[in-house]
């Protein structure tokens, strides 16, 4: 076991760190090219380090775990900064800057016309230092951290077209549900330091079993349950599960190179990775997991079958997220950790391209992003269009594709599984299958194929935000964007197909994860149970044709090939025969007229009450104002004893020395 | 016939005091008065020292009397000088009209 150099980890956060501050705060100086080139070294120095971090975490077996600095000491506790680098932040710091690279580039074309180009950058390279700060710590506190500040930038990006009102409500929203997910998991956080006096993971796991001995004082609620629990639901928040994910879809009010970025590729993974981070008390409940499991499948088939009826085509993707997030989610509930993170992986690289094969589409038709009056953009764009179909087909889980590998690792993991609430996240992983094939490729016939609707526009759509009229000079022909925007595609294609395939083997049934991550296999069975049917990559993907998911993605696809290429009126008459089905969906199950009217209201209502009746009556009124008042009455009488007469005054004198000579002659004896 | 005793004495030391007192507070016109009525009281304690001091043969009070002679008479003088001053300012020496002390 080797050491790793702490000056190279150090550059890893801090390098994109110079670079946004430099893009930041100097933007106006060194200009739009100087940003981006900037900004771009910043992230390419910390790929290229994180990949040798990799390199040297995989095949050498170096590590690193120490402290930085020490920036508190309170009593017993210290507040520190420090690293700890295993199999599991080595992968995930080269996800994140290597997706954050491909971003940086990307947005050179995306946001090419629009004012705000330096700012954009300095945001972007933020966020990196803070994703890689809450992957590297070695301690609660600095994860969370890297945890609030990746929510800032989130909720700084999201409204980034500060002008637009929509905007500004999505930002405002994906903040507050962040703050109800974050408020459980400081109280995790607090739950874990008041009975173990630590926030570096590893006291924190060495007293793992200690922990689970004990129960809340004045309930017989097992500690590690509640503990575990309640940094799940600050997992929820973060990585939108319902019924915090109401967010999620509303960020995509951000430009779409954040969408792929933060929505999609690193942030909202940010609950997996922290999951997979605490599992050796996670493993110790099950009661939290058999949560976990519950949480994840609703969110899993619940939120694709959203994805069918949006219209709008990074809506669309924004749904498949939430669903792909459900798997992941259901897969560390099974204590599948390592592949739940498999997943978090693929599902980056995947994911990442389908958003940014988004925005080129949306680039391509001038900023329309309504699905509907898109079609056969195929032949005119045709980077788009093969990576774009790539992607989906990694999305789906086609054998061989990325995506195969990790989904259908969570679906064997979760037949494998012991968990009561297993059998209802089979049935919701499996439907899922269906729902996302169906949804993948109605965009893509939609968008790629038929009739070209772009001439004549037939609905008015949803617009990406842009301060000038690009486009409206020349005629409204859809075009391949420019080398800047399909390089990253291409870069990112070629890990959508084929790092499945390679890293199956190693990160699943490895030595990769294994000192990261912690798996009770006595009690959890189901990794165990899947590496005892794994015979290598290219086996499980031969299998891959004969098992369920493959035929239920192919019957999905065929559903959207007929119902979107063949006979279009079918989904029309559908729609009219499940209207009430529709509506429900189209409100998102109601879930944010429920939080709009009940808890935001409630909390508008609780909030007038306390300003009306707390702050005006009882602390202005009654405290500072009453108080003023009584000292206003009684400064009103003893004014009437001051008169300004002399003789007043001599008479009260002479009265005075009359009492006190009565008091000296009579009643001192 | 009777002779005249300490209590004639003290007797009318007691009604000139209380003259005094009512002369300050039901006085409700004129500035000299009550200069007038502060001496008055004065005088009756002067008339008490002295009568005491006869009737218990202490020489020391009627040495006091005359200090207390001295103050009243510097104290009239101060008093007086204020009141003319008191008049030019205001062109008033009614009492009724001096209530600037209370502020």
């Amino acid at each position: 076991m080797s050491e790793l150099s702490l000056n190279s980890l150090l550059a890893v956060p801090l390098a994109p760190l110079v670079g946004s501050i430099a893009a930041g705060l100097f933007g106006k100086t060194i200009g739009r090219r100087g940003a981006h080139l900037l900004t771009i070294l910043g992230v390419l120095i910390s790929f290229i380090i994180s990949a040798m971090t990799l390199k040297a975490v995989a095949v050498d077996g170096a590590s690193f775990n120490g402290t930085v600095y020490e920036w508190m000491t309170l009593g017993t506790l210290k507040m520190e900064v420090g690293f700890l680098v295993d199999g599991l932040t080595a992968m995930m710091m080269c996800v994140v800057t290597f997706v954050s690279l491909m971003v940086h580039i990307y947005t050179i074309g995306y946001m090419e016309e629009d004012d705000g180009y330096q700012r954009f950058f300095s945001y972007i390279s933020l966020f990196t230092f803070s994703m890689l700060m809450l992957v590297m710590s070695n301690n609660l506190l600095q994860l969370f951290f890297g945890w609030e500040a990746v929510g800032l930038v989130s909720y700084l990006l999201i409204g980034f077209w500060y002008k637009k009102p929509t905007a500004v409500f999505a930002n405002m929203k994906a903040f507050l549900v962040n703050r109800v997910g974050d408020f459980g998991f400081i109280l995790g956080i607090g739950l874990l330091l008041a009975y173990t006096g630590t926030l570096n993971y590893t006291e924190l796991f060495a007293k793992g079993n200690e922990l689970s001995l004990l129960t809340l004082p004045k309930t017989d609620w097992a500690l590690i349950t509640v503990i575990c629990i309640c940094l799940f639901i600050g997992a929820m928040g973060k990585s939108a599960q319902f019924p915090l994910h109401v967010w999620l879809p509303d960020s995509m009010e951000g430009p779409t190179p954040i969408s792929a970025l933060i929505h999609a590729a690193t942030m909202v993974t940010a609950g997996i990775f922290m999951v997979s981070r605490m599992s050796p008390l996670f493993e110790l409940s099950d009661a939290a997991l058999n949560f976990i499991v519950i949480i994840g499948s609703i969110t899993a088939l619940f939120m694709g079958f959203l994805g069918i009826i949006q219209n709008d085509i990074k809506r669309v993707v924004a749904y498949s997220t939430l669903s792909q997030l459900g798997y992941m989610t259901v897969a560390l509930g099974v204590s599948a950790y390592s592949v739940g993170m498999f997943h978090v992986m693929t599902h980056a690289f995947f994911k990442a391209l389908l958003f940014l094969g988004a925005g080129s589409v949306i680039i391509g038709m001038h900023h329309d992003q309504d699905i509907r009056n898109m079609g056969g953009l195929w032949k005119r764009m045709p980077i788009t269009w093969i990576t774009f179909l790539l992607a989906n087909l990694a999305l789906i889980g086609t054998p061989f594709f990325s995506g195969y590998f990790s989904k259908d690792s969570i679906i064997m993991a979760v037949e494998a599984s012991n968990l009561p609430a297993a059998g209802f996240a089979e049935f919701a992983v499996l439907a899922g299958v269906f729902v996302t094939a169906f949804y993948s490729f109605r965009v893509y016939f939609l968008v790629f194929h038929g009739k070209e609707n772009f001439h004549h526009k037939p609905f008015p759509g949803e617009h990406d935000h842009h301060d000038d009229d690009h486009g409206h000079g020349h005629a409204h022909e859809p075009h391949e964007s420019p080398w800047v925007v399909t390089a990253p595609l291409v870069l990112l294609a070629i890990p959508s197909v084929v790092i499945g395939f390679l890293t199956v083997g190693p990160l699943l049934f490895g030595d990769f994860l294994k000192s990261a991550i912690f798996v009770d296999a006595a009690k959890h069975p189901a990794m165990a149970e899947l590496a005892h049917h794994f015979h290598g990559a290219t086996a499980m993907a031969l299998h891959g044709f004969q098992a369920a998911p493959f035929w239920l993605a192919l019957a999905g696809v065929i559903t959207a090939y007929v119902f979107y290429m063949v006979a279009p009126q079918i989904p029309a008459t559908l729609a009219k025969v499940l209207r009430p089905l529709i509506v429900i969906g189209e409100n998102k199950y109601y879930l944010d007229w429920f939080n709009e009217k009940v808890l935001a209201a409630g909390a508008r209502l609780l909030g007038r009450i306390f300003w009306k009746v707390g702050d005006v009556a009882i602390i202005d009124g009654l405290i500072v104002n009453g108080s003023a008042k009584v000292v206003g009455l009684i400064g009103s009488l003893t004014r009437l004893f001051q008169t300004g007469y002399l003789y007043h005054y001599a008479l009260v004198m002479i009265l005075g020395v009359l009492a006190f000579m009565t008091w000296f002659v009579f009643l001192q004896h | 016939m009777t002779s005249i005793t300490l209590g004639h004495y003290l007797s009318l030391g007691a009604i000139l005091f209380t003259m005094s007192i009512i002369g300050i507070f039901m006085n409700r016109k004129n500035l000299i008065v009550l200069l007038m009525a502060i001496e008055l009281m004065l005088l009756a304690v002067n008339l008490n020292f002295v009568a005491f001091s006869h009737y218990l043969g202490d020489m020391a009070g009627q040495v006091f009397v005359f200090f207390i002679l001295t103050v009243a008479a510097a104290e009239s003088a101060i008093g007086l000088a204020i009141l003319v001053l008191v008049f030019r300012n205001r062109l008033a020496i009614n009492v009724s009209d001096l209530d600037t002390l209370k502020g």
